[in-house]
């Protein structure tokens, strides 16, 4: 299947390539957000960018190549989704320069040597993909749910097991729920999202998700799995009183959970989701350019939602290839600018960071030597 | 072995078409061993690297799970498509007019020119729909079978659907094959069998069946290779999970080694890829087994086929 992205992603880009011929007799200033790397637009950016890691942000990267080739018409960018741990080693085996991935560097990486990078500096990270995992199911007539997190854990848990059960009639009133049994479906592939979701589920119901987060299902928990994000949302269109969790992006008609934050109940929503990673603390001990970012699952902020997948861009904060350096720069700028962020939104469906991280990540970005 | 026969002379072309064949034939095993050996040194570091998180009771509880799974889904497979496809070879080789014969023939063989991908997409949006109100019904008039009890899946993707797409997969070529063998049926036989009065079912079973029993076994063998190691279709269609379970109308089924590989491997990071190597390298011991114990008993029943 990575073949075929891959050729659909050459095709795509190389039209591109063909089209930008036109496109960049228009000055190419616009590319960049607000930061200085502004002031070097005028500069004829030219050389190859390869990128691997986290195929969750796969599309995202589609349209954000497909955009930076227009204007930068002598830029070649590469991304491998390989998925985020092979894309971290090949980035700490200097085959990359730059890395996406679902989980920020671990303090054993750290500890290594990373080849692209001048000896003994340490790689830059930042959130830059914010994708709002929703709560999909199946049940005539309804549309959305209310749930506190304990009733989203008992059920992925396989506790609760009918729709009418009393926990889930409680945060409902007003709505007839069937007397059925509840088909939970997991993703039966390792994936970010189950991390996340379960992630989630072991922060706000320690007692009912006992498992922590996980990427491989217990199958003690049972429940149905299904291969991929389009396993999981045809399992769950497919099958009656099913339930299931899934890229927000991919939620279509089906019906909706609303996940109990604070005293409200908070349905997903880019905004929201942009939300809980402002309000959510970065790792302690680490340099003042990584934004590594422990997500509060528990968080009370009012609008937040917190079952997001969150993957960063990593790189070398000093590149022992100042060419390099200088295309990260621009490629990292027009990423996590307004209109990066908004590419990715329209054709992928993420949330869009929030001004206060675009900031910082700007600043980090306009350090890269 | 001695060589009984008088020398050729040899010409250039001998040499060149001989030397063919022979790397033609080398290359088979070569590639064989490249492969074996492959699976050998990558499963190594699954075992002396460090503790890996999905497989903490170790490789063998890992790994059994898996191994039922695969071999269950096998048999299911092979359960259904058997009949099936003596069924269709002899009504092709002994009762279907030569021309609709034909048209059957390629309509079987065209079946298996369809991609796996496309049998797992028909598995999950048509079939498994379509099942789905029969396994009710089974659970509900014959749910004190062990087999058909538990709590029947929503969705209908389950081990008995599994089995039902892979033996679909795997009947045209074991269709194909028992009809070449049914065709073999030495025209001797059969007359003889109908010239004592036989009627043409009581002739099939005394020339056609025992005459092609070896090919059948054969061609149950070589579906049953395909079945073991059939990835795309039962990774789509399966809802998998690491246990050991009979029931094959629930939610809760035994992966396959080998859709467990395709499920797992993208995001596999470490000595946890050498471990589905190494799960690999168990159905490889599977496979090859099973072709061992198909040669050992074509050989034991070699009494049966021929025209003796």
């Amino acid at each position: 299947m990575n073949k075929v992205l891959k050729l659909g992603a050459l095709a795509a880009a190389s039209a591109l390539v063909l089209a930008g011929c036109a496109a960049n007799e228009e000055p190419a200033a616009e590319t960049t957000g607000a930061g200085s790397s502004n002031t070097e637009a005028s500069v004829e950016l030219s050389g190859t960018l390869n990128g691997s890691g986290a195929s969750s942000m796969a599309a995202g990267q589609e349209a954000w190549i497909a955009a930076f080739q227009i204007a930068n018409p002598g830029v070649t960018v590469n991304y491998d989704p390989t998925g985020s741990g092979t894309g971290r080693a090949q980035f700490m085996e200097g085959a990359t320069s730059f890395t996406g991935s679902d989980s920020y560097w671990n303090e054993e990486e750290l500890a290594g040597s990373f080849p692209s990078c001048e000896a003994g500096t340490l790689p830059w990270e930042f959130p830059i993909w914010i994708s709002p995992i929703a709560v999909i199911f199946n049940l005539d007539g309804i549309s959305t749910l209310n749930m506190d997190g304990a009733t989203v854990a008992g059920i992925f848990a396989g506790e609760i097991k009918m729709w009418n059960d009393a926990a889930i009639a409680a945060s409902n009133p007003g709505v007839s729920l069937p007397e059925l049994a509840i088909t939970a479906v997991h993703r039966s592939d390792e994936s970010g999202t189950s991390k996340n979701f379960t992630d989630y589920l072991s922060a706000v119901a320690p007692n009912v998700w006992t498992v922590g987060a996980i990427e491989a299902w217990p199958a003690e928990f049972g429940g149905e799995g299904a291969q991929g994000t389009s396993g999981v949302v045809s399992a769950v269109t497919g099958g009656n009183g099913t339930i299931g969790y899934a890229d927000a992006s991919r939620a279509g008609d089906l019906g909706l959970v609303s996940v109990k934050v604070g005293d409200e109940f908070v349905g997903y929503s880019a905004e929201a989701a942009a939300a809980v990673v402002d309000a959510s603390p970065v790792v302690e001990g680490r340099e003042s350019f990584d934004l590594a970012t422990k997500i509060d699952r528990n968080t009370t902020a009012s609008g937040a939602y917190p079952i997001v997948l969150v993957s960063y861009l990593m790189g070398c904060n000093d590149y022992a290839d100042d060419a390099q350096a200088e295309l990260v720069r621009a490629w990292a700028s027009f990423l996590v600018s307004e209109e990066g962020q908004n590419a990715a939104a329209t054709s992928a469906g993420s949330a869009p960071i929030s001004a206060t991280l675009r900031e910082k990540a700007q600043s980090i970005i306009d350090a890269i030597k | 072995m001695t060589d009984v026969r008088p020398k050729a002379v040899r010409r250039l072309g001998d040499v060149v078409f001989a030397n063919l064949a022979f790397f033609a034939g080398v290359s088979i095993l070569a590639t064989l061993a490249t492969v074996a050996a492959f699976l050998f040194a990558q499963s190594v570091p699954a075992f002396t690297g460090p503790e890996i998180a999905a497989a903490e009771d170790g490789f063998l509880a890992y790994v059994f799970p898996f191994v039922f799974g695969t071999v269950y889904a096998s048999v299911i497979a092979l359960i259904i498509a058997t009949p099936l496809a003596i069924g269709i070879a002899l009504y092709i080789s002994h009762f279907a007019n030569r021309r609709f014969a034909q048209i059957l023939g390629y309509a079987v063989d065209l079946l298996a020119a369809i991609p796996s991908v496309v049998y797992g997409l028909w598995g999950i949006l048509v079939l498994a729909p379509f099942l789905n109100p029969t396994f009710m019904w089974l659970n509900e008039n014959l749910g004190w079978i062990p087999f058909f009890s538990g709590q029947v899946s929503a969705t209908g993707r389950t081990m008995l659907t599994v089995g039902i797409v892979l033996a679909i997969m795997v009947l045209p070529i074991m269709a194909a094959l028992i009809r070449e063998v049914f065709l073999q049926t030495p025209t001797l036989h059969e007359e003889a069998a109908l010239a004592l009065g036989a009627t043409r079912w009581e002739m099939i079973k005394m020339a056609v069946l025992p005459f092609g029993r070896p090919g059948i076994i054969s061609a149950a063998m070589l579906g049953l290779g395909r079945s073991l190691g059939e990835t795309m279709a039962v990774a789509m269609v399966l809802s998998p999970a690491a246990v050991i379970n009979f029931a094959v109308l629930t939610s809760t089924n035994s992966n396959t080694i080998a859709a467990n590989i395709a499920l797992q491997f993208p995001e596999a990071g470490g000595n946890y890829s050498n471990l589905l190597i190494a799960t690999g390298l168990v159905l490889f011991g599977i496979t090859m087994v099973v072709n061992m114990i198909a040669r050992w008993i074509i050989s034991r029943r070699a009494e049966f086929s021929g025209a003796n």
